[in-house]
């Protein structure tokens, strides 16, 4: 909510509290008084959800209504716009209101029950604080005798959120969230007058992506989470702000710890971004980082062919670097893979790194299918761009006349876009298209328009799409690299209606790294490898007088290049093979390297076949930086500081240093200092070279496939209560394909085969979707590759 | 003497007076030929020169709401008959409209006409099978005789009418959730605004109207506003259904020009019981605080009812003579509007709980003095402080009662539980005294 | 197992209306009409039909008191025991058949006959005390008259409202009100006794509204 004035014409004037104050036409009484530093206590308001009105707690008397008359009754202050010249009297100057505002309180707490201690929300409890501020000391009600309204104990709404319905004041602002932000109607007012509660209906629990935020939102303790439920209490919380590390979005969030521990995650506020919303992704995976397989010390191979027994020993850090150093400076040419986790400042750090210590342009932060369309793409279309230079922001989206979607599930992939797209589309009736192969329960709630498109065919349904102008905005997601000329189709798409155009990776690094130059084709800041002149303007700030000038491999060539041989070594860092475009060539290509330095956080395949290990920090036990999609930095600060879990930066300065060839710096603020020194390329960016749309065609079932927000992947481990949360793995078919092959049915493609229970949809009658990483290794690994042929059989109903 | 006025009353007597036959026999469904032959804002016009002030309680001026539906609204604008008669003592729209359910419709065309909808409905309250039987029958009747459809009786003019059935709600009868219920939603009041001319059902331009002023209609344009408004008194024109229930000889529906008193109606209706004498009354539905026998000259329009502490309300003349507990009368009322309370907002929803355990406990004789002015309290906090007007309602019973009838409340408490012989208030009770 | 015909007749109800979601209220019926409550199945085929959340149905089927979540007897009995027909006699009335039945509020008879429960007003305080049978006007009861009602319903002889037709089941009842008419709006009179008293009176003294032509005369005498 912004309340900065637009224009001066629009102000209005009015008295609170005997104090003038000018706000924005339409703005609602409660927020004018936050403006004069009177706050009206509240419990159903919220600002970003519609007024309701519903628990009377914020009356106010308005001697004037700006008409020269009064209201005769106390009135709702957040349901109540100001006028000019109205008067208002809050709890401060006015009697009618404070003993209003009691009554209100009175009437919230006979039928609460006084379990504040054990409640966990006690200590963090708008209605107990209230109370203590405002209520009465004793208690009418009890003291005649009153019988409290009772229910049985919690009930379970989702596997995640549970209700007491004791403790609800029926406010609404869990419904009202429900219905109104993501579009997820499935908690409801039921019964009526005092035994109205919050309800499901049977069987049909409240699974939405963002249910965890009705617990947040909840004025009392009646929601809890399954996972947080009395675990500790607010007050021996200790709370650092972070970034949301699921996703390229970049969400504020809150993380509440106690003796090292993270105890819970919230929703941070952060207007531009995320609002006050967060996905249950950010809240509640975090447990990844406190598994028992978590690295914390390095290990070197006693290699076989130096006398050893061919095991990982556990070793000192100068040792690690040492053996790490040597083993890379003789495997003759290195690959380096970063994975999309990192952080701007890491991700520096391997740039840096592969060009200065290694020197070479073999680096890739792709951890999964690419082209090198893409890199093109991105070094002309992305990189530099950000809010305010030429890039989209969140606001962007707000406003825009129409939104496409293209290769981007926003609901299971960018969530905060998601609910961003959901309000503009709400508020403004934004026209939002999407080229996608069905119309999802997500595209659904964003009243999208689908352009139906089989896997494959994207980039001629972008050249064809119609109505987009200069007003409109492209999203197009990561997925869109398998597809050839379908990012060069939406560049062209942009460049021909002045629509503007933004990539939405799916990890919370991918953005970092490509400003940052994790790709063979960029260095930092966008400059093109190929430009003699940025290669200079870079070695300047790394004071080395050559940098690589031949154009590196990509990862899928850096596979190739170590199971040829042409290769030998491998820096690699947070990469599940399974991620890859083919799964089994990366595992080979491990296989195949001389020497493998790992970079992880917990023990992998990539580990256990490294020749040296490297744990390093997750997000908590370090600073960093995290770059939106729309290419806005989001820096956070480390939680808590655990001198033993170090950055990736650290231990690239530490190879870096034993190869004589040193980054010069060792610490995230030194990197980030280093980052800023070099800034942004401002000479000619590289331009796109465009590649032609392949006409796509086959037998079988074309394969469409992204990964649902709850899943699988290795960062959602530990949750029981977030996982149960997840939908059910199906594969969707086309009404015809369904009726022909359902309900349960066999997947074969070139990697696999697949059997799972059938969904039809409106699908082309030979396209299929699965989710990619909801059963087994995922997709790449066990069925085939997005976009690619599979056939399908009727499954075995066992 | 104010002498009964039978407009709306008048064909319930007549043989098969709910058939179309018998309605149009009398001249039914030519007030609105009368009514197509003028503008529809000539229509609107009339209805505010005749000074009809609405039926359901409130007495807004009806043409006033029809004029603010703004006609440049591109939106559909609907008519929305409140036909939810829920509240405690209320009787006359429901025997209208299964005596007489060809008035409504033809007030439903007229009125649709004057504010251009061509959608109307009429919301029945669904606990009254036979009425929903009558007007479902009269609305087929009156599409096959081309009184709704298309281009009704040559006019251009084209109405579809639907009948829909609610399904238990006192609540419903608010006119904003009334428009929830028949949005297929819970039956719980709305924001204002906007208001429902602006932002009604659907969103779009709608008038609320109640039965029996939709009902009048017909009559003010076949017989010309200055009828009408020949009725009544200078505020509160016309005339209106009284309806006179309890511990009266003749308990029954009495049309009257407003302004008639009690005093008249009751010895219109043979009196109170025999034996026994008035003691307190509702003079609009159990919402409207109680009067006593000091008001019964108070004139019954809007202005002296007002006047007298309380609000005409529906005109639903609730008598109750000495043999009945004022204690027990308001314990029961005030559970009513605990169990219709709606949930939405906290002083009513908490409030009427709360308020039925001290009044419970009070008419067993429990509790203190002290616990009057608690109660006094509670309803301070509640009156003025709820999201709609039923909590406001909900207090008139305990406000006026404390007010009038002090007394018997200590009364129960020095005694320790009720003073009154409950089996002597009921109908019969007279009956087996003399048997 | 909800029907095709049901089904459709479902659909039709949504289609009487601009938005389908209005159609709620009269669809529950339906399923009540079938089911002899609403059963979750009912709840969730509303739900497909309208597109919305079977919470949101959920939510509104319990918001209103005509809606059954236990099974209901043939017979609905509901006696009035707001305040004037509980004064009336209607308390009395509300005793003597939970005794006779053997039921408690918003129970039903083990015979599955006769479902008992005290309803609000039921906009027919002139006929207090009220029963209502099967949403039918049983007026001006006694114990007595009321106990004859239960048990006539319970031997199935026919029994007639006081003003209206004879009583059908409760689940044709719902039917109707579902929107789908059975035919019998012609039966019974127009009004009963109490609500022509007023019409009596003036009949017997010859008072009527003023005629219109002399309101119109002396109208436009007022406004010169
Ligand atoms: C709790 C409550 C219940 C009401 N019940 C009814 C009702 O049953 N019938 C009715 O016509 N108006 C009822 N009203 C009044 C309506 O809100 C509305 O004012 C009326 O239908 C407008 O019609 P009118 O102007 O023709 O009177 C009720 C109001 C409240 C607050
Ligand atoms: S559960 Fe919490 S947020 Fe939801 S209505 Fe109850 S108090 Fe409000
Ligand atoms: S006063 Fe509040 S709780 Fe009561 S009926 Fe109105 S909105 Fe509902
Ligand atoms: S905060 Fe205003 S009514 Fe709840
Ligand atoms: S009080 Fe029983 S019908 Fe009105």
């Amino acid at each position: 909510m912004t309340t900065t004035p637009e224009k001066a014409t629009d102000l209005v004037s009015l008295t609170i509290d005997g104090i003038q104050v000018s706000v924005p036409k339409d703005t609602l009484v409660i927020r004018a008084a936050e403006q004069v530093g009177v706050q009206i206590p509240r419990f159903c308001d919220h600002p970003l959800l519609a007024p309701v009105g519903a628990c009377r707690q914020c009356l106010v008397d308005v001697p004037d209504a700006g008409n020269g008359r009064g209201f005769p009754k106390p009135q709702a202050s957040c349901t109540l716009p100001v006028a000019e010249g109205m008067v208002v009297n809050t709890q401060a100057t006015s009697p009618v209101a404070d003993k209003a505002q009691q009554g209100i309180m009175e009437f919230l707490l006979i039928n609460h029950p006084l379990d504040c201690p054990v409640c966990d929300k006690g200590g963090e409890c708008p209605l107990q604080n209230q109370a203590m501020t405002n209520g009465r000391g004793d208690s009418r009600f009890s003291a005649g005798g009153g019988v409290k309204r009772t229910f049985p104990k919690p009930i379970s709404i989702s596997p995640q959120v549970l209700l007491d319905r004791e403790r609800c004041i029926v406010c609404q602002r869990c419904t009202r969230f429900a219905a109104e932000i993501p579009g997820d109607p499935f908690i409801a007012l039921v019964e009526r007058g005092a035994q109205q509660q919050i309800g499901i209906a049977e069987d049909a629990p409240f699974l939405s992506y963002f249910s965890g935020n009705v617990i947040q939102i909840c004025p009392v303790g009646a929601l809890t989470s399954a996972e947080y439920r009395f675990r500790s209490r607010p007050f021996d919380l200790v709370s650092t702000p972070g970034v949301g590390e699921h996703d390229s979005c970049g969400a504020a969030i809150r993380i509440d710890h106690r003796r090292g521990k993270v105890m819970r995650r919230l929703s941070g506020e952060d207007p531009e971004v995320n609002e006050e919303w967060i996905t249950d992704k950010d809240r509640f995976a975090f447990h990844y980082a406190t598994q028992a397989d978590r690295l914390t010390y390095p290990q070197v191979r006693d290699r076989v062919e130096d006398g050893g027994d061919g095991s990982l020993r556990p070793a000192s850090w100068p040792e690690a670097f040492a053996v790490a150093a040597r083993g890379l400076a003789a495997a003759g040419g290195v690959g380096v893979l970063t994975g999309g986790r990192l952080t701007a400042e890491d991700a520096y750090a391997y740039s840096k790194f592969a060009r200065v210590s290694l020197g070479t342009n073999d680096i890739d932060f792709r951890s999964r299918p690419l082209s090198a369309e893409e890199a093109s793409f991105l070094a002309a279309e992305v990189a530099l761009r950000s809010p305010g230079n030429g890039g989209v922001s969140y606001a962007d989206l707000e406003t825009a006349s129409s939104v496409v979607l293209a290769g981007l599930e926003p609901e299971d992939e960018a969530g905060t876009i998601f609910l961003r797209l959901r309000k503009a589309v709400r508020a403004r009736g934004t026209r939002v298209v999407a080229v996608a192969p069905y119309a999802t329960r997500g595209l659904s709630k964003l009243s999208a328009q689908v352009v139906r498109t089989a896997p494959g065919a994207e980039a001629a349904a972008i050249a064809g799409l119609d109505g987009v102008d200069a007003g409109s905005v492209i999203l197009v997601g990561e997925r869109l690299a398998t597809v050839p000329g379908a990012l060069s189709a939406a560049a062209a798409l942009a460049r021909r209606t002045g629509a503007r155009l933004a990539w939405v990776p799916r990890r919370a690094g991918d953005r970092g790294a490509v400003e940052a130059g994790c790709l063979p084709n960029l260095l930092p800041g966008g400059r093109p490898v190929a430009d003699a002149q940025a290669r200079v303007d870079a070695g300047t700030t790394w004071g080395v007088d050559h940098l690589p000038d031949a154009a590196g491999r990509d990862a899928d060539e850096i596979v190739a290049a170590l199971v040829s041989g042409e290769l030998g070594g491998l820096v690699i860092g947070g990469v599940d093979p399974d991620d890859t475009a083919d799964p089994a060539a990366t595992r080979a290509a491990i296989e195949a390297a001389s020497f493998v330095v790992a970079l992880e956080l917990r023990e992998t395949d990539v580990t256990r076949a490294a020749d040296v290990v490297f744990p390093v920090a997750p997000v908590v036990d370090k600073a960093g930086t995290f770059v939106t999609w729309e290419g806005r930095p989001r820096p956070f600060e480390a939680v808590f500081a655990s001198p033993g879990s170090l950055p990736d930066v650290r231990v690239l300065a530490g190879i870096a240093e034993e190869l004589d060839r040193p980054l010069g710096f060792r610490t995230i603020l030194e990197a980030r200092a280093e980052m800023q020194e070099m800034g942004p390329w401002d000479g000619e960016r590289a331009g796109h070279t465009a590649v032609d749309a392949v006409p796509a065609g086959g037998d079988g079932f074309a394969l469409a496939t992204w990964k649902l927000l709850v899943d699988n992947g290795s960062m959602q481990h530990g949750d029981k209560a977030y996982l149960a949360t997840g939908r059910v793995a199906v594969a969707r078919l086309s009404p015809a394909a369904y009726d022909a092959h359902g309900p349960i049915v066999t997947l074969t493609g070139d990697r696999g085969s697949v059997t799972l229970p059938a969904e039809p949809a409106d699908l082309d009658d030979d396209v299929v979707w699965v989710p990619a990483n909801s059963f087994g290794n995922g997709v790449l690994a066990g069925l085939a590759s997005p976009g690619s042929r599979v056939t399908i059989a009727k499954g075995d109903p066992a | 003497m104010t002498t009964l006025t039978p407009v709306l009353t008048d064909n319930w007597g007549d043989e098969r007076a709910w058939t179309l036959a018998a309605y149009e026999a009398r001249g039914g469904y030519q007030a609105l030929d009368k009514a197509f032959a003028m503008a529809p804002d000539a229509v609107i016009e009339s209805v505010k020169e005749s000074g009809l002030r609405g039926r359901g309680g409130a007495g807004f001026p009806t043409g006033m709401k029809w004029g603010f539906i703004p006609q440049d609204n591109p939106k559909p604008k609907y008519l929305v008959v409140n036909a939810d008669e829920s509240e405690p003592g209320t009787c006359k729209d429901i025997p209208l409209m299964m005596a007489s359910p060809h008035t409504l419709v033809e007030g439903v065309i007229i009125s649709s006409y004057a504010i251009r909808a061509n959608k109307a409905f009429i919301y029945i309250r669904g606990e009254v099978l036979h009425v929903i039987r009558r007007v479902q029958r009269a609305v087929e009747e009156a599409y096959a005789a081309g009184h709704l459809g298309t281009d009704i009786h040559g006019s251009g003019f084209d109405l579809d009418v639907v009948v829909h059935a609610g399904a238990g709600a006192y609540i419903c009868g608010e006119e904003t959730a009334l428009l929830e219920g028949l949005e297929g939603r819970r039956g719980q009041p709305r924001l204002r605004p906007p208001f429902p001319a602006v932002a009604g059902l659907y969103a779009s331009p709608t008038v609320i109207n109640n039965v029996e002023s939709i009902a009048s209609v017909p009559s003010i344009i076949a017989n010309g506003h200055h009828w009408f408004s020949s009725m009544g008194t200078e505020k509160s024109k016309g005339f209106g259904i009284f309806s006179l229930s309890g511990h009266v000889q003749t308990p029954g529906q009495y049309e009257a020009p407003l302004g008639i008193t009690l005093r008249e109606l009751i010895e219109l209706a043979g009196g109170i019981r025999e034996g026994h004498e008035l003691k307190f009354w509702t003079p609009g539905g159990s919402s409207t605080p109680l009067l006593t026998a000091e008001h019964l000259d108070v004139p019954l329009d809007f202005e002296g009812v007002g006047a007298a502490g309380s609000m005409l309300g529906t005109r639903a003349l609730q008598i109750f003579d000495d043999t009945t507990c004022v204690v027990r009368a308001t314990l029961r009322w005030t559970e009513f509007y605990k169990h219709e309370s709606c949930g939405k907002c906290t002083p009513c929803r908490e409030g009427t709980w709360w308020l039925v355990q001290v009044l419970s406990a009070l008419e067993k004789g429990q509790g203190s003095e002290a616990d009057l002015d608690l109660l006094l309290d509670q309803c301070d906090n509640i009156l003025g402080r709820s999201f709609c007007a039923l909590a406001d309602g909900a207090v008139s019973p305990i406000t006026s009662s404390i007010k009038y009838f002090r007394d018997e409340y200590i009364a129960h408490l020095t005694g320790g539980g009720c003073p009154f012989d409950p089996s002597r208030t009921t109908a019969w009770a007279g009956q087996e005294v003399t048997a | 197992m909800i029907d095709q015909k049901t089904q459709d007749e479902l659909r039709e109800i949504a289609a009487r209306y601009p938005e389908a979601r209005s159609g709620l209220l009269p669809m529950l019926h339906l399923v009540q009409s079938v089911e002899g409550r609403i059963t979750p199945e009912g709840i969730e085929l509303c739900a497909d039909i309208l597109g919305i959340s079977a919470a949101d149905v959920s939510g509104v089927a319990t918001f209103y008191t005509m809606y059954k979540r236990r099974p209901v007897g043939d017979y609905h009995v509901g006696v009035c025991t707001n305040t004037l027909c509980a004064v009336m006699g209607g308390d009395a009335i509300f005793e003597r058949l939970k005794d006779h039945l053997a039921v408690g509020n918003d129970e039903t008879t083990e015979d599955g006959r006769i479902s008992l429960e005290h309803v609000e007003c039921n906009a027919a305080c002139d006929y207090a005390p009220v029963v209502m049978v099967n949403w039918e006007f049983m007026d001006n009861q006694t114990p007595e008259s009321a106990v004859q009602v239960v048990d006539d319903l319970r031997a199935g002889k026919e029994v007639h409202s006081t003003r209206g037709p004879r009583i059908c089941t409760w689940r044709e009842a719902e039917r109707v009100l579902a929107g789908f008419p059975d035919g019998r709006a012609d039966d019974g009179p127009a009004a009963g006794p109490a609500s022509l008293v007023g019409l009596g009176i003036a009949r017997e003294r010859g008072w009527t509204a003023p005629d219109a032509h002399l309101a119109v005369t002396s109208g436009q005498e007022e406004g010169q």
